[in-house]
């Protein structure tokens, strides 16, 4: 029966209450552990779609007439258009129309960063529109440029007030304290480049206008942009059957799509805006850098007695501040804990949610502070961690975590740095790390699904949700398949199509599979039922064959609809995990290999072990990435992009990988929804770089506080360290 | 507009094509191919990678006009045991890079059918994954004759 509840939703960290209405969640759980379908490795369904490039993404759309719009943007860091002339834009071959500041959402006539939307143009072909774009004739005021966070947040440049948070007596702690340990860490800006750049194709028929998006989130889609034109929800539809990847910056429309809509709307015609590479680098969002300055205090037993921590967050023009204190306020049992989080307005490009925004890079800087008061206390790091464990989050209890036991699977992984120790020579020194992950990933409600079987005994799972790549599809099937039990080969999943299906949810925040899996399971429990009443009436066994019962249908087809049930009240809904990770650092010349990483993860149940050990290792690279070698630089004077390409801009390639071993707990959250799943995408990024630090750290003794861990950063690390220990430790405080 | 020739997966095309047009950009908008992905359409990331003659190259920075040879891109290798074996190994998440990284893998084996891992990754380097399926895409090139 659906009810209405009052209910806290989180996203990437994010939290608000609403009112939602929810059915009740009747269903048991399943048993633990591998079942028929669900817990057994499944290639996915729509693999070889997308291998035999047959998978059709936004970017391979074409509709009858659809012309091609580019955007102009700001050359300058932080200006105001004076004056602007789209008539030399017009006059060109091709052109069908043109907009400036003002006609289109996004579209501004204050850019407070270098490659701001100001003006857009849609032609016959994309490189007439390019071409039109750089005829608007623009004069521009330029204005004062500020890059620099610390000298922001000092002049009240904030995009929002500081975030305060304060537990027990921080300063008697303090001064109690047998050992402090203090440092300031540094996290670069980072880009998300997901494969196919953002895009829509907008066109209108009628009064409805169809989106055609890379996207991660159909349904806020199609509120936003209804909000924003002022139109029914039920007038815009939203599609997005295949997308190259978001990785958190795809989750709202943005100016490309406002532009499209509108250029489509004065063509008549149907328009594609797609940003090309260098756009995405300039204006598609990234992984704001932040500056942390932390410490802590502890006793000499281990026991941590206090955390403290200064966050400025680099939040650009726009965007929000990132839960950087997250991890300092929620890892670890410690009764005084103070944190205050800034949020700069810069003249730099706005951040968007990246793969566990904020967590990331606080676990980067809290999980080297706390390797660095191990080596103050002489206390193996591992058990350093074990002792300071929290049993609630911040008093309210977890609905499950199984933290201890990634530990236990860790040891062995932790007792090889003797023997990889030992294999150091001269040059390349070699060592071991870890560190710890929590981050969110419960998912909520409202997610809804219908299950449809025909007398075929083929089911189909219809629900309007979006696949970005994390194997969603298969994960839906699986779950529908165990419920139904039919085979998986006998479900398909329909997806992708706000027309085509019930409301589902975000595709972030390591949502997908904890919002939806309980929907889909629902709707197939229902569609069993169904059954088993139509082969009860038929006088046939309860366990009889679901395609023998269907068979009798004929044209008649069974119907099964589920909703996504409440978190439980009162309770934290976290993942947990823990990365073990090897590295080898050349003392010469600051090269940085990573060997292998263990990364062992508490998710509640694994649905597809196949998919989320793809999903981890997926993870783990993008962070070596984050950790070693990308870093989006911006000119100090101009504020303007320097890493424009894949070339400038450096991610891993195959080249770069070491050996990944995933390990999972696997145990169903007792408390949470019919599946007791919780999400997987974020939580590998999470540990990676403190682990990769603490690994240099166990290796040369050198200390590194600046991601990315550059050659640069190594030798400066190393130098540091010989010059510490020439003039011998500092005594403890 | 000029004329170019083209052979493509073993068929014939005559077509004209503004002067200056890459092969990608005619492969998706005039042959309607779209298995080869633009991703960053300046050479740096791999997504648009096809043979022509059994050579990887990289289509988005090949002009049409100057192609010389037989083009081979993921529509003529659907049929390759490469497929399944990415299928099966799980070498897939967005997989907008993936046709491109197959085309790769599709020229290594056929010059090097039992590649080792070394040699795997010197010649997937220039294939780039966001989404990081590098670990599964070399365990497809190691089993793709199973
Ligand atoms: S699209 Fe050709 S190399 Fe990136
Ligand atoms: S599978 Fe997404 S970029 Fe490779």
């Amino acid at each position: 029966m659906a009810r209405l509840i009052r209910t806290e939703k989180e996203v990437e960290g994010r939290f608000e209450e609403v009112w939602i209405v929810v059915e009740e969640d009747p269903l048991e759980q399943w048993p633990e552990g591998p079942l028929s379908v669900v817990g057994r490795d499944a290639p996915r369904q729509d693999g070889s779609l997308r291998v035999r490039g047959e998978a059709r993404y936004t970017a391979d759309i074409k509709l009858p007439g659809m012309l091609h719009a580019a955007v102009l943007r700001s050359p300058h860091a932080h200006a105001r258009v004076q004056r602007i002339d789209l008539a030399p834009a017009l006059a060109l071959p091709g052109v069908r129309a043109a907009i400036g500041p003002g006609e289109a959402n996004g579209l501004e006539e204050e850019a407070g960063w270098a490659g701001a939307p100001v003006a857009a143009v849609a032609a016959d072909t994309f490189a007439q529109a390019r071409a039109a774009v750089e005829a608007v004739d623009v004069e521009w005021e330029e204005l004062e440029v500020v890059l620099d966070p610390e000298d922001a947040v000092r002049r009240g440049l904030v995009t929002g007030e500081a975030r305060r948070s304060e537990r027990g007596d921080v300063d008697r702690a303090f001064a109690e304290a047998d050992v402090i340990v203090e440092g300031t860490y540094r996290t670069q800006t980072v880009l998300h480049n997901s494969l196919e750049t953002h895009q829509a194709i907008c066109e209108w028929q009628g009064d409805t206008l169809h989106v055609y998006i890379s996207t991660q989130y159909i349904w806020g889609i199609r509120q936003e942009v209804a909000e924003t034109l002022g139109m029914p929800e039920d007038k815009v539809r939203v599609v997005c059957e295949f997308m190259g990847g978001g990785f958190g910056a795809k989750n709202s429309p943005d100016e490309y799509t406002f532009a499209a809509a509108e250029l489509a709307r004065r063509t008549g015609r149907p328009v594609r805006c797609a940003l090309t590479r260098h756009e995405e680098h300039t204006s598609a969002g990234n992984r704001n850098s932040t500056i942390q300055r932390l410490r802590a205090a502890a006793r000499s037993d281990g026991t941590i007695l206090a955390l403290e921590g200064e966050f400025f967050n680099s939040v650009g023009w726009s965007g929000w501040s990132s839960p950087t204190e997250g991890p300092m306020r929620a890892l670890y049992a410690c009764d005084n804990v103070r944190t205050v989080t800034h949020a700069a307005k810069l003249n730099a490009p706005p951040m968007k949610a990246f793969r566990a925004p904020g967590f990331a890079e606080g676990t980067f800087g809290l999980e080297c502070l706390i390797e660095d008061l191990a080596a103050r206390l002489e206390i193996d790091p591992l058990e350093l961690r074990r002792s300071n464990y929290a049993e609630s989050n911040e008093g309210t209890p977890y609905s499950s975590k199984n933290l201890e036991e990634c530990y236990r699977l860790a040891e062995p992984h932790w007792e090889r740095r003797h023997e990889v120790r030992a294999r150091s020579d001269a040059v390349w020194k070699r060592g071991v790390g870890m560190a710890s992950q929590i981050w969110y990933g419960g998912g909520g409600p409202p997610s809804y699904a219908w299950v449809r079987l025909g007398s075929d005994g083929r089911a189909t799972v219809i629900t309007a949700m979006q696949d970005i790549g994390t194997g969603t599809r298969t994960a839906m099937a699986q779950i529908a398949a165990e419920e139904l039990r039919v085979p998986l080969e006998k479900v398909d999943v329909v997806l992708g199509d706000s027309a085509r299906g019930p409301y589902a949810s975000i595709s972030a925040g390591s949502s997908t599979t904890p919002s939806m899996g309980p929907a889909v399971r629902a709707a197939a429990a229902d569609a069993r039922e169904q059954i088993e009443d139509i082969a009860e009436q038929r006088g046939l066994p309860k366990n009889t064959p679901v395609e023998e019962v269907v068979g009798l249908l004929e044209e008649a087809q069974i119907l099964g609809k589920g909703a996504r049930g409440p978190n439980p009240t009162g309770m934290s809904v976290l993942t947990f995990g823990v990365h073990v990770v090897e590295v080898a650092v050349d003392v010469e010349t600051g090269e940085v290999r990573v060997e292998r990483v263990a990364a062992i993860h508490d998710v509640g149940r694994i649905i597809n072990p196949l998919g989320a050990s793809s999903q981890v290792e997926g993870g783990v690279i993008q962070g070596i990435g984050h950790t070693l070698s990308e870093e989006r630089l911006l000119d100090p004077e101009t504020g303007r992009v320097l890493t424009t390409s894949l070339d400038a801009y450096r991610m891993p390639t195959i080249a770069d990988v070491p050996e990944i071993v995933c390990e999972f707990v696997d145990k169903p959250d007792e408390h949470l929804t019919n599946l007791g799943s919780k999400g997987l995408g974020e939580p590998p990024i999470v540990p990676i770089a403190a682990a990769i630090a603490n690994a240099i750290r166990d290796a040369t003794g050198a200390e590194v506080h600046e991601l990315p861990i550059s050659r640069e950063e190594m030798l400066r690390a190393l130098e540091a360290a010989k010059e510490k220990e020439r003039r011998g430790a500092p005594a403890a405080v | 507009m000029s004329e170019v020739r083209l052979t493509v997966n073993g068929g014939e095309h005559v077509i004209d094509v503004p002067v200056g047009a890459s092969l990608a950009h005619v492969l998706r908008e005039e042959l309607g191919l779209t298995g080869t992905k633009i991703a960053c359409n300046e050479g740096h990331c791999g997504a648009c990678t096809v043979q022509i003659d059994g050579v990887p190259r990289l289509s988005c920075i090949m002009l049409a006009h100057t192609v010389e040879g037989e083009v081979t891109t993921i529509e003529g290798l659907r049929e390759h045991p490469l497929v399944d074996a990415f299928v099966r190994a799980d070498a897939v998440q967005c997989g907008f890079c993936t046709p491109g990284q197959v085309v790769s893998a599709a020229a290594l084996v056929a010059a090097n059918p039992e590649p080792t891992r070394e040699e795997i990754r010197h010649a997937m380097a220039g294939n780039i994954c966001r989404c990081g399926t590098y670990p599964k895409i070399e365990e497809a090139i190691l089993s793709w004759q199973d």
